[in-house]
């Protein structure tokens, strides 16, 4: 299979965008549904939680998250995912600080700039160094 | 306890990773993303023993994370993970042979900063 052009870049690209969005809402549906719990601590409380529109919304996304982490991982190297992912944890943070209304401290800011400035390193490099032992997924 | 739980997590996100990586490696690419065309791939990419291996490791991390979280504040348990970002790069270089660039390494350790910034 051939790496040049950019259909496939295209497609890894659009793949890392399905991966950080399905990760980023998955949690924040289960946060969602776990701040509207209404369940006491309990094993049985637990179990009646986890079926609730948002819990349930929530691990059917990061079931879909894991699927699709993984069919980047078939196109991408490791170090290359994890970086070009974290800019998760940028969506993440300010989601987290948009519904608390929270101030962003400068501390966020910095921190985001690093993680912009990192991704974008490793996203200039090309995504797979390494061949497949063996081929076998279309 | 607190500093076990953080090596428990970075060990266990680690393993996982790794046995994930390894084998989509040796799956080979999937290029296949109609939807029905693509769960038919992944059913069959998911019996690989090493994929259901590194499930159990994802799950201790998980489990690991939790513990954390009830003994130590976020702001803590976040940045001090952190550190998996640095070790699965060295890892990945070391056990599946990836072919790391400066602009690798340095990108690792910028989001791996970031990730400890953006979590205070």
């Amino acid at each position: 299979m051939s790496w040049d052009g950019p259909p496939v870049k295209l497609r890894i690209w659009l793949l890392t965008i399905v991966v950080i969005l399905s990760n980023v809402l998955g949690n924040l549906a289960l946060k969602l549904g776990m701040d509207h719990a209404t369940e006491e601590l309990s094993i049985l409380g637990l179990i009646k939680t986890v079926f609730t529109p948002f819990v349930l919304l929530g691990i059917g996304l990061l079931v879909f998250w894991v699927l699709t982490r993984l069919t980047l991982l078939s196109l991408a190297d490791l170090s290359f995912v994890l970086p070009v992912t974290a800019v998760g944890y940028i969506l993440t943070a300010f989601i987290g600080k948009y519904l608390l209304s929270e101030n962003i401290s400068t501390e966020r800011w910095a921190g985001t700039l690093f993680i912009v400035a990192g991704t974008a390193l490793v996203g200039s490099t090309y995504p797979k160094t390494t061949q497949p032992d063996r081929g076998t997924a279309s | 306890m607190k500093w076990l739980m953080v090596a428990a997590i970075v060990g266990c996100t680690t393993i996982s990773d790794l046995l994930q990586s390894h084998e989509m490696k040796r799956h080979g690419e999937i290029h296949e993303f109609q939807p029905g065309r693509w769960g038919r791939v992944m059913a069959g990419a998911l019996q690989r023993r090493y994929l259901i291996l590194s499930f159990v490791f994802m799950a201790l991390s998980f489990f690991a994370l939790l513990t954390l979280l009830s003994i130590a504040d976020l702001s803590f348990a976040v940045p001090a993970t952190a550190a998996s970002f640095v070790v699965e790069t060295v890892l990945a270089k070391l056990l599946l042979k990836e072919r790391l660039n400066w602009r690798r390494w340095a990108g690792a350790g910028l989001v791996a900063c970031g990730v400890a910034l953006v979590s205070m």
